[in-house]
């Protein structure tokens, strides 16, 4: 029993010499731009702490121990939900210990239920690959749909921090209005691409699709989540002799080699898609990931 | 219609005209009253913005209280409010509840040696021990049933069934856990895998070989589960530190317990974090008390191995485990690596029965007994895994008091070495071809191949580190 003793030592003085003392709400995103939206509607009244990278596939996570210590402390956790962390989330919830953060309290906000979410599928059948039975999960390429999260987050902040709730629903207001300006600009900006034919490597812009009025004609993936097979490329590279598309698009954590291949083959821009904040040089904030998102596809566009 | 939704109408429609347009007035009319239009458009989501705010504020102002966890009498929450009534259905593992997850596998097995004679040298096991490569031939692995959701809103419960290629069932885990007591404590009760080393907690469609290492198979009867209770804290650090108490019935192998106390203890402390951004690592350092009585196991050695001898006692097993896992940028999806490795150490003493049913020779019996295994994963390509794994025991020299004459040592330390590749088609199939050279006896080396599918169905298994 004298080792346990010495255990339970080690312990204490772990403990006695790493106790974090914060006072500013501790906020778990899970993906890149999550964490950005926090900020900006929190400021220094929130302490932010982001799982994942934008070089990082965020349904491709592990649980692994630092993330579970950042669970442990959070008062607020910030993800997409729709089943994009279902391989990763569930465990850091369970072993993180935290009654405040679990699903269905105050803490857990997950922001696919604020949008309505596109290609719901009629049939969940993985014989057509990684299907999320709620829709495509890949929600932050719209950023009307950053408008209707920072809306409902702004509110959630006020709850769950009561005593800061002014401060919040003024830097959310200030945000919005800011948020609406732009998405009007860029909306005008990226005009000339409206009904322009696109191919995807990944089916993960069918909202910044659905907001620009981009036409998907085909996708590198044979499947959601299926790396493209050769045999497939060529099958696309057909289809694309017929209908030609204006670019080809991958996100910024993919392997750009399928969509470089088709980008020689079909004689098209490539075009790497920040997807979220960090993917790209320009997008160092949510308004930079759409400055430069338009500036990259109206660049590819004009190319042409 | 509104102003927007006319705009783009005639942005759209006028596109394909612009080109015919030969004034340049008629251009700039349009120009003028898309203009117009967007003005009056952001006039308008201003307007309704404000009045969403002053709506939202109200709401939140007015808000009952929730139900709040202990503790926190100030929180003010509503699932009523505006931003948490969802839209869609509630996203929890699947549209049912609970969720449900089955695993199918299959194995074709060839060996050089006849599985029936297989041991492990130096270590006296039960003679219903699952050890070595199994059936020879096609056989149905292990298929797996699992079950679990949220109970209420304090636990959760889940249950995992396992059908043997023999027809049987087992219970492999089944309890309950707590998910509101808060401050970094689980509390988990009912039968589970329990905690200690690394490879013990996961189920064995999760590990990267076929078969468990030999020390597991020596020292934790392959996979140690018991029925009883676990305590986990997680300690509010920035760094990961994790305990895990567990204290049951230990009715598996090292135990073998029939009393009313608790016939098993484990205490399991692990820590990790990240090396940058591309890797990260955990270790961890456990220890499991079990006691047995009248144990009845098989001679250790080849003179002995026929006999059946009764061992009761107490067995105390160390477990040292460290893995750490590197992937360029942190992101796994093309090529990843795994490295991960543990090193056991079993010390049983009591009495020892030599011949339980024939000689019936009983003295005092001490072993220490130790074994590692270092495997490394790496995928090398999107769907494609390598992995290598060495191991070796060293059975010790066992002081068996006055029993000695009964007992002839191999003096062989068991060693076996492991190949494998992987095909990954997708997350939820794979389909997996191992070699391992196997000399667990002395002077007899085992060329065993193995190819298996692991397929999973149902739920989206989430797992842990």
């Amino acid at each position: 029993m004298k080792i346990y003793r010495y255990l339970v030592a080690l312990v204490a003085l772990w403990l006695a010499s790493a106790l974090p003392a914060q006072a500013a709400l501790r906020v778990f995103a899970c993906e890149p731009e999550w964490g950005a939206l926090a900020q900006a509607l929190g400021g220094n009244l929130v302490d932010v702490s982001i799982a994942t990278t934008a070089f990082q596939d965020p349904h491709q996570i592990q649980a692994k121990p630092s993330l579970i210590s950042r669970m442990r402390s959070a008062d607020l956790v910030v993800c997409t939900g729709a089943e994009l962390e279902i391989g990763w989330l569930p465990v850091l919830l369970q072993q993180s210990g935290n009654a405040k953060v679990q699903p269905g309290q105050p803490g857990y906000f997950e922001a696919s239920r604020q949008v309505r979410l596109l290609e719901v599928p009629g049939s969940v059948d993985r014989s057509q690959g990684d299907v999320h039975a709620f829709g495509n999960p890949h929600i932050q390429t719209d950023p009307r749909n950053i408008a209707a999260v920072a809306t409902a987050l702004s509110v959630r902040l006020q709850q769950v921090d009561a005593a800061h709730a002014a401060e919040y629903q003024a830097r959310g207001a200030d945000f919005s209005q800011k948020w609406q300006q732009a998405i009007v600009r860029w909306t005008q900006q990226a005009a000339p691409l409206r009904g322009a034919p696109v191919v995807s490597q990944h089916k993960a812009f069918a909202y910044l699709y659905d907001w620009l009025g981009l036409r998907e004609i085909a996708v590198l993936e044979p499947k959601p989540g299926v790396e493209p097979s050769a045999a497939h490329l060529q099958q696309v590279l057909a289809t694309l002799k017929a209908t030609p598309a204006r670019m080809v698009l991958y996100a910024a954590y993919l392997d750009p080699r399928p969509s470089e291949w088709i980008g020689k083959n079909a004689d098209i821009p490539v075009v790497k898609i920040p997807s979220t904040v960090g993917g790209s040089e320009g997008a160092k904030d949510l308004f930079g990931l759409f400055d430069d998102t338009v500036a990259r596809l109206l660049a590819a566009g004009e190319r042409k | 219609m509104n102003p927007l939704v006319r705009a783009a109408c005639l942005l759209a429609l006028a596109a394909p005209c612009l080109s015919k347009a030969d004034t340049a007035a008629d251009l700039q009319a349009l120009r003028d009253e898309v203009k117009a239009m967007r003005g009056q458009y952001e006039e308008r989501i201003r307007a309704l913005e404000s009045r969403l705010q002053a709506a939202e504020a109200a709401a939140a102002a007015q808000a009952p209280p929730l139900a709040a966890p202990p503790g926190a009498v100030t929180q003010a929450a509503a699932p009523a409010s505006p931003v948490a009534s969802s839209p869609g259905a509630a996203a929890s593992g699947t549209g049912f509840n609970p969720a449900l997850s089955l695993i199918l596998s299959g194995l074709y097995t060839n060996t050089s040696q006849d599985p029936a004679n297989y041991r492990i040298s130096g270590f006296a096991l039960p003679p219903n021990a699952e050890i070595g490569p199994g059936t020879r031939g096609f056989s149905l692995a292990e298929s797996e049933l699992g079950l679990s959701a949220n109970v209420d809103p304090w636990f959760s419960g889940s249950i995992n069934l396992s059908f043997a290629p023999d027809n049987s069932v087992s219970v492999e885990e089944a309890f309950i856990q707590t998910t509101s007591l808060g401050n970094g404590l689980t509390l988990k009760g009912g039968r589970f895998l329990s905690s200690v080393g690394y490879l013990n907690s996961q189920h064995s469609h999760v590990w990267d070989f076929v078969d468990a290492p030999l020390a597991y198979q020596a020292m934790l009867g392959t996979q140690f589960a018991s029925d009883g209770v676990q305590l986990a804290w997680l300690a509010p650090t920035e760094h990961y530190l994790e305990l895990r108490a567990e204290l049951g019935s230990g009715r598996n192998f090292p135990g073998d317990s029939a009393g009313n106390g608790a016939g098993m203890s484990a205490l399991s402390l692990h820590t990790g974090g990240d090396i940058g951004e591309s890797s990260n690592w955990r270790a961890g350092l456990s220890v499991l008390d079990a006691k047995a009585s009248g144990q009845r196991l098989l001679g250790p050695d080849a003179a002995s191995a026929e006999r059946i001898d009764a061992f009761s006692g107490s067995t105390r097993v160390w477990v040292a485990d460290a893995v750490w896992k590197w992937a360029p940028q942190g992101n796994a999806t093309r090529t990843n690596f795994k490295l991960q490795g543990e090193y056991l150490r079993s010390t049983r003493d009591g009495t020892l029965v030599a011949g339980a049913d024939t000689l019936a020779s009983a003295a005092p019996y001490t072993a220490v007994q130790s074994g590692w295994y270092l495997q490394g994963v790496y995928q090398f390509m999107p769907r494609w895994r390598v992995g290598l794994r060495t191991e070796r025991l060293d059975p010790g020299s066992p002081d068996y008091g006055a029993n000695a004459v009964f007992f002839t040592a191999d003096n062989w330390q068991p060693r076996r070495n492991s190949a494998m590749l992987d095909w990954n088609p997708s997350e939820f199939s794979r389909v997996r071809l191992q070699y391992s050279r196997d000399q667990a006896r002395p002077g007899v080396t085992d060329n065993q191949w193995f190819l298996q599918y692991q397929m999973s169905l149902g739920a989206h298994g989430a797992h842990s580190y």
